[in-house]
């Protein structure tokens, strides 16, 4: 990836982010695309992760449940706004990140990866089994926002999916931003040399694990800002949003649309939010399709969507 | 003490169970380095199609051979029609083709056998014995006797015939093999049909006590795969004490502590015993080559 | 002048087997020091200790008179060492020229929101990194190749650039493997004046090398191995004319006649 990439990136996003809405026939739609872009922050930072630094993690929805259980929780005992809560939120993964991805980080490859589903469930556990804090399985509600009445003293005034749509559109483009000034800095340099050779990344100087826990602990604050959207948007929350699909999920998304490129993996989460949406014409064949439609990329486009997408318009077999 | 033993009963009936899957996970990454996502669902289709072959008539043990060499052939095409195909790409797109080969197999048995559901009689009866104190179904005793079966079946097969052989040779050092001229397609078919098979059976062997789903496969696989770890993965021992660990635990902690956290501790134990010691029980320990 | 690296006793075992035991020696800056050797002599297992890539079972390493012993190669790097790989550790995931960007690490990374946000400083820093990155490939000759994926590098290449990412962090000590591996004649010759350069410069080096063209000419010093041990040190003449090491060397090679 070169520079000039960022500005790229968001050029295309940017106007697709826009332009969508033209088509959208009812508000059923917004809600999708407000969907995908909580996806694609999400997969944002898993592309920071795995992409940039070369290491996995199923359990980063764990994250994404403490983003959420923070507004939800923060208003009701605290009496913290909910959208100061989701910044506290998001802090309180960064450190849970920073504490556990100091020994987790330590593994590798398939070690690494049972050890983040292990984390991922323990907080899925917690939210699950503490009802007299979480209301359990079946959740609680998250005090509104108040977001949009903000809006609409300043002159905004939206429907509530039309206004949900805009702002996770925001929220991910920031995330995007960020990420992208990221990978062609110091910092991501020396991640993307963790990924490319950790012995040699050593002996230019990088400390190897400290990369690795910050691009453990950005990857959690995406996550985690995720949770929280989600929790604002439907004003409700249920130990769902940690469950480890939704880290598998993750990883599908950011492998499958290309793990290397910020853009990849959001194309990536806008495919697998859109297939169910799609597929559920098809009824009971919807998870078969979507299993084979998974291999077939997979097979075909072994380096996900966007990479093979592009090398076929430039021309290029490589 | 009488209670102890009953936990430590069901700990090792599940047990057995994930180090079952285990030894299929460990079977097929040694062949290829992939993780299979897909070995819980070999479980769920080794029960699901007895169960039908059994519904349609057949003698349970004819129906439970057919529902293992089915399910074997689903793993030959799952490696001859998604893996081979996708030779050469990175090993995390080969896990990703296996979890869409997951959700896929999933999706297949919802759509023919439902979402209800299933059972099949024990083989021996629901006539429990009594040990100490402790009572345990004689289908447990069918699900020990199957592991052990299976791993002295495959320790046999792997240090005594030549096929056996050439798979560990493969898993050693793929291109050297090919050099001596073993067909590593071939060991990686082999190795699919194995381990899809083994999957199967213990699907058969456990269902009558748990009985089946078309969804039971995630969890058997996650469980499987941290069992793989824990032992060490690539270690067929390490399968097997990593599977038989982990039921203790889940068993001990559902019967001494609490039922809710009983997975939350099996992954306390899988973090603990990693950070201790990275490669797992068993692993070998690697060092680099520069 | 006192040395600036030295081992003292250096020795390390794999499941049993010695591979490299009781090594002592000595370099001084602008010095070039070669280890040399049959295949097999724990060249390659000595450059791994002394860069802490591995932990030395016996004996210390000492880096301008601290005790730098199993330490991280990453503060290796900052006390001032720097190193090539026999088997080339290239950032396959990058061009040539974010390769050697990669080298500025030390000199270039700053904090992180200065990073995310990149600010005015970040930018400043990336900058200088990327500019002395670029006179790096020149003078090894990959100016053309800069912004080429590094993979797609030919072998001789990828070792000039593994050797100007070593330089970009302006290294007091060098430890060079093998660079001129893989190079033609008229390549070997620019590696040759290059590293003497880089000594004359006031850097210690630390050779590895099969070319004995090469050691021959550009050594101040040398050390041989034979079955992970010390059998002769000297200069270049000296070394040349020990019976210990053209029997080591005629033993290896009439061992590999029979091999084959």
């Amino acid at each position: 990836m070169r520079p000039s990439h960022k500005s790229a990136t968001l050029l295309v996003l940017i106007p697709l982010i826009l332009l969508a809405p033209v088509f959208f026939p009812s508000s059923f739609y917004y809600r999708v695309g407000a969907l995908i872009f909580i996806n694609g922050l999400a997969v944002t930072g898993m592309v920071i992760l795995i992409g940039y630094a070369g290491q996995i993690s199923l359990g980063h929805a764990g994250f994404a449940g403490i983003g959420a259980y923070s507004c939800a929780l923060m208003p009701v005992h605290w009496g913290i706004p909910p959208v100061l809560a989701a910044v506290f939120g998001a802090v309180i993964s960064a450190l849970l990140a920073w504490l556990v991805g100091r020994p987790i980080l330590r593994l590798k490859g398939y070690y690494l990866a049972v050890a983040t589903l292990g984390f991922g469930i323990l907080v899925y556990m917690v939210l699950t089994n503490e009802t007299w804090l979480t209301g359990g399985p079946d959740g609680m509600n998250v005090a509104d926002s108040g977001l949009r009445d903000l809006a609409k003293s300043l002159g905004i005034n939206m429907k509530n999916s039309e206004f949900w749509y805009w702002l996770c559109a925001i929220v991910m483009v920031a995330g995007v931003w960020l990420a992208m000034n990221l990978q062609d800095s110091p910092t991501g340099r020396a991640l993307r040399a963790v990924h490319g050779s950790e012995v040699a990344a050593r002996t230019v100087g990088v400390d190897v694990a400290r990369y690795k826990l910050q691009a453990f602990v950005i990857s959690a604050v995406y996550a985690s800002v995720a949770g929280s959207m989600v929790a604002l948007q439907n004003e409700f929350v249920t130990p769902d949003v940690s469950g480890y699909m939704h880290s598998i999920e993750w990883v599908t998304m950011t492998v499958l649309g290309g793990a290397g490129s910020v853009l990849g993996a959001i194309f990536g989460a806008a495919i697998l939010t859109l297939l169910p949406q799609v597929l559920t014409a098809f009824a009971e064949y919807e998870q078969l399709l979507l299993g084979l439609i998974m291999m077939l990329v997979m097979i075909f486009m072994p380096d996900g969507l966007l990479p093979s997408i592009m090398r076929r318009i430039r021309g290029k077999d490589e | 003490m009488s209670e102890l033993l009953q936990f430590l009963f069901s700990g090792l009936t599940v047990g057995a169970v994930y180090a079952l899957v285990a030894l299929g996970f460990t079977i097929i990454y040694n062949a290829s380095d992939v993780v299979n996502f897909a070995q819980g669902e070999f479980v769920m289709l080794g029960g699901m199609l007895t169960v039908f072959t059994y519904a349609a008539g057949l003698p349970l043990p004819l129906a439970a051979l057919i529902a293992v060499l089915v399910t074997a052939g689903v793993g030959v095409a799952l490696n001859k029609l998604a893996i081979e195909p996708a030779r050469g790409a990175p090993v995390v797109s080969l896990i990703i083709i296996t979890i869409g080969a997951s959700i896929f197999l999933r999706g297949g048995a919802q759509v023919l056998f439902g979402k209800q559901i299933h059972r099949f009689p024990s083989f021996s009866g629901d006539t429990p014995f009594r040990i100490g104190g402790a009572t345990i179904l004689p289908q447990s005793l069918w699900v020990f006797a199957g592991g052990i079966a299976i791993f002295i079946g495959l320790y046999l097969f792997f240090t005594r015939t030549l096929t056996g052989k050439a798979v560990l040779a493969t898993s050693n050092n793929r291109l050297a093999a090919q050099l001596v001229g073993i067909n590593t397609n071939w060991v990686m078919t082999l190795s699919f049909a194995l381990s899809a098979g083994i999957g199967a059976l213990a699907g058969v062997l456990i269902t009558p006590i748990t009985n089946t789903s078309y969804d039971v496969g995630i969890a058997l696989a996650l469980k499987g795969f941290a069992a793989a770890m824990l032992g060490g993965m690539g270690n067929p021992k390490g399968a097997l004490a990593g599977g038989l660990l982990l039921g203790v635990i889940e068993a001990m902690t559902a019967g001494y502590l609490s039922s809710q956290y009983k997975d939350a501790a099996a992954f306390i134990v899988i973090l603990l015993v990693l950070f201790i010691m990275p490669q797992g029980l068993f692993g070998a320990k690697q060092t680099e080559r520069v | 002048m006192s040395a600036l690296l030295s081992v003292e006793g250096l020795g390390i075992s794999f499941g049993g087997l010695r591979a490299v035991h009781d090594v002592s020696f000595a370099v001084k800056p602008g010095e070039i020091l070669s280890v040399i050797g049959p295949n097999g002599a724990g060249k390659t297992t000595l450059f791994n200790m002394i860069s802490g890539v591995y932990r030395p079972g016996a004996g210390r390493v000492m880096l301008n008179g601290e005790d730098v012993t199993a330490m991280r190669p990453d503060l290796l790097a900052r006390r001032g060492m720097s190193r090539t790989f026999q088997n080339l550790q290239i950032f396959q995931n990058m061009t040539v020229l974010e390769n050697a960007i990669a080298g500025f690490h030390l000199t270039e990374s700053g904090s992180l929101m200065a990073d995310l946000l990149r600010l005015p400083a970040s930018r400043a820093r990336a900058r200088t990194a990327r500019e002395g990155a670029m006179r790096l490939l020149e003078r090894v000759g990959l100016e053309r190749a800069a912004e080429t994926d590094a993979g797609n590098l030919s072998y001789g290449r990828l070792k000039r650039l593994e050797i100007a990412r070593a330089l970009a962090l302006d290294p007091k000590v060098l430890l060079l493997d093998e660079p001129a591996a893989g190079c033609n004649a008229v390549e070997t010759e620019e590696i040759d004046h290059m590293i003497a350069e880089v000594a004359a410069s006031g850097v210690a080096i630390l050779l590895v090398e099969h070319d004995m063209k090469m050691v021959m000419r550009i050594s101040s010093h040398i050390v041989v191995l034979d079955h992970g041990e010390k059998i002769a040190e000297g200069d270049p003449a000296t070394v040349s004319r020990d019976p210990k090491v053209i029997a080591a060397y005629l033993g290896a090679e009439a061992g590999e006649e029979t091999d084959a």
